[in-house]
């Protein structure tokens, strides 16, 4: 989605429009039952993906989350075949067995979406460890939020990559709330990448909803990774503005909140940052909304007119060999 | 070539990782020979890049090979006894089973996670449960259980080149019994029975450490006329129904024995599918020798109550024919 002559700064303000409008659409369609399954939206957060994966080569592996529509569209997923995933229709991603907890790619790298949270972070340390054997280039990248830091595998993970020095990155979302429960009521510490330290390896706090400050920070950990300098934890602060999941009754908060971190909207605050810097002005985001408007668009009819899966289907994809018997 | 068990699975070992630069082991003490000697001498003959000492954490164990596999490598985890997979449960359950399906077919997991299966060793109630009812239970994982030397090192290879997730269950009690391997390896699919004795009264499906025991239950059974069928299954999931059925055939009648608890385990899945399909042909109901539905207990006394023995064979299939 990103042209070659744009700035960074541009080329990421795109791609969190795309998210942005994508993430939009996915509302309506599950508002009127178009979509089945759940929603974790990803509004709010677009900065942190797309300012990491813009420090992404396409071989670099990342996992993601239950929140991961946004992760995979930033590490470039075929917009259409996301959309028909969604859907659950055949020509889907994941062939409509996976849809939006299990959005997957491995040809870009995208290692999938996980329903478990937290149960990426070790996968994404297990490619890092094929690079590091095999003495690649290829770095990981293990999206989480803040709840995936206080399972047993985030612990085991990081002091696991720090000891054999992986190239892999550990990208904690912190979006304040775990599931229903704020971060002040699941962590006695102030800054989740304090725990890094426990670790031995470098940690980092940046404003989740500045990508250029995200991008900046990313850059450097994908760097020290990719040079034989081991991981970082990297934590980016940021706000889910929906609920947990569509349908959330969200008790657990205000809507003044909501609104003053609305206020701090990532793409607002790009905009800012590019007019002020004169590389685009209100014209440019105009034609930008429409022209990911447009393509969600197409996205969306796409995946409409996607052959179903036929329900045989259930019984492919179990193992490489072996059949798996339906019922007559 | 007579060998012990433990170093057949050396034998796999090293032949798998001479044959394939992306087979690699980790694990609890792997670098330093394995708590039970089997990755011996490994790490020196291929490196601790490719031999690797894990700190106590299963679900990073499980995990990094889960990331690696997905990465085209073909990793050997190592679980010291297969109760500590509990530690592991969603990297293998909801991870390693499911990404190839998940991702629609595009994953490949080819991981190999051996795991020591305790019981008749007197280690008591969380060092000797064999667990491969757990797994049965989740499509998209294999399970293999060898029980002698040459076995370990035909499936063991078979199932590191196999591209799907394969639990080994490697009987602890067995590490040191020896036996004839062969001097070269041929690669068999996973899921083929082996007829360890040919009979004609009864046939007696086993696997693991309960071989030996349902041996000697038929020799002592030779001696008053009755004539036992002894099938190793090798392989649980898939397990060879048509080897089980076609000895029924003749035999009339079948006898499960495991160490697992009776109560749901993998002995019910084999009685009920051969009943469904060859209710005509038994004589009788099929039989379950089981551990009994308890922990396993430490006191060799109570412990030998618990988990089937030679005796406990005899007298129950004494009762059927």
């Amino acid at each position: 989605m990103t042209r070659p002559n744009d700035s960074a700064l541009l080329a990421m303000y795109r791609q969190m429009v795309l998210i942005r409008i994508a993430e939009e659409a996915l509302l309506r369609l599950f508002e009127r039952a178009e979509m089945p399954g759940f929603i974790h939206s990803y509004i709010g957060e677009e900065a942190t993906g797309v300012g990491v994966c813009y420090a992404l080569e396409t071989a670099d592996v990342i996992t993601s989350t239950h929140r991961g529509h946004g992760h995979a569209i930033a590490k470039g997923c075929d917009l259409n075949l996301f959309f028909a995933e969604l859907y659950g229709r055949a020509s889907g991603t994941c062939k409509g067995k996976g849809g939006s907890m299990h959005v997957a790619d491995l040809d870009i790298g995208v290692f999938g979406a996980n329903g478990i949270v937290g149960g990426g972070v070790p996968i994404a340390a297990g490619a890092a460890l094929a690079s590091s054997i095999r003495g690649e280039k290829r770095i990981a990248v293990a999206f989480m939020g803040d709840g995936a830091t206080d399972i047993g595998p985030f612990h085991e993970t990081l002091n696991l990559a720090a000891v054999w020095n992986l190239p892999v990155v550990f990208v904690v979302e912190n979006n304040g709330f775990a599931d229903f429960i704020r971060v002040s009521d699941h962590q006695k510490i102030d800054r989740i990448s304090q725990r890094a330290s426990a670790y031995g390896m470098p940690g980092e706090t940046v404003d989740g909803n500045d990508v250029e400050a995200v991008h900046s920070a990313a850059k450097e950990a994908v760097e020290r990774a990719r040079s034989g300098h081991g991981p970082t934890l990297l934590e980016c602060v940021t706000y889910r503005w929906r609920g947990h999941f569509e349908g959330d009754p969200q008790p657990y908060r205000t809507q003044d909140e909501v609104e003053a971190w609305k206020a701090r909207d990532p793409i607002k605050a790009a905009q800012v940052r590019l007019i002020e810097a004169g590389l685009a002005d209100p014209s440019v985001f105009e034609s930008i909304r429409a022209e990911m408007t447009g393509k969600v668009d197409d996205a969306v009819n796409f995946a409409r007119a996607a052959p179903y899966a036929s329900p045989e289907s259930a019984l492919e994809d179990v193992y490489t060999d072996l059949a798996v018997e339906g019922w007559q | 070539m007579r060998m012990s068990y433990s170093k057949a699975i050396t034998l796999a070992l090293a032949e798998a990782m001479e044959a394939d630069e992306g087979v690699f082991c980790l694990g609890e003490d792997v670098g330093y020979g394995g708590a039970y000697g089997a990755t011996q001498g490994l790490r020196d003959r291929f490196g601790a890049a490719r031999v690797r000492d894990t700190p106590i954490s299963e679900s990073a164990i499980i995990g990094f090979s889960i990331g690696a596999a997905m990465s085209g490598m073909r990793p050997v985890a190592e679980i010291m006894h297969m109760d500590f997979i509990a530690i592991a449960m969603d990297q293998v359950v909801n991870q390693a089973a499911k990404m190839r399906y998940m991702f629609g077919g595009k994953a490949q997991v080819a991981l190999t996670i051996r795991c020591g299966v305790g019981g008749y060793l007197n280690a008591a109630a969380q060092h000797s449960q064999s667990l491969e009812a757990w797994f049965a239970h989740v499509p998209g994982l294999k399970i293999v259980c060898p029980a002698t030397p040459g076995d370990v090192r035909q499936v063991l290879r078979d199932s590191i080149l196999d591209d799907n997730p394969v639990i080994v269950m490697e009987p602890l009690g067995l590490y040191e019994a020896s036996g004839e391997v062969p001097d070269v390896y041929q690669q068999r699919p996973l899921g083929k029975a082996d007829v360890k004795r040919r009979g004609e009264d009864v046939t007696i499906v086993t696997w693991g450490r309960t071989l030996p025991e349902v041996l000697e239950a038929a020799e002592i059974l030779a001696a008053e006329r009755i004539d036992c069928e002894v099938i190793d299954l090798l392989s649980l999931v898939p397990w060879d129904e048509q080897a089980v059925f076609d000895s029924v055939w003749r035999t009339n009648n079948l006898v499960v024995v495991h160490q697992a608890p009776r109560r749901a385990g993998f002995g019910a899945e084999i009685a009920a599918t051969i009943t469904e399909r060859a209710f005509k042909e038994l004589d009788k109901p099929v039989a379950r020798i089981c551990g009994l539905n308890t922990p396993v207990p430490f006191a060799p006394e109570m412990e030998n109550y618990v988990l089937p023995r030679a005796a406990r064979i005899v007298a129950e299939v004494r009762k059927l024919v």
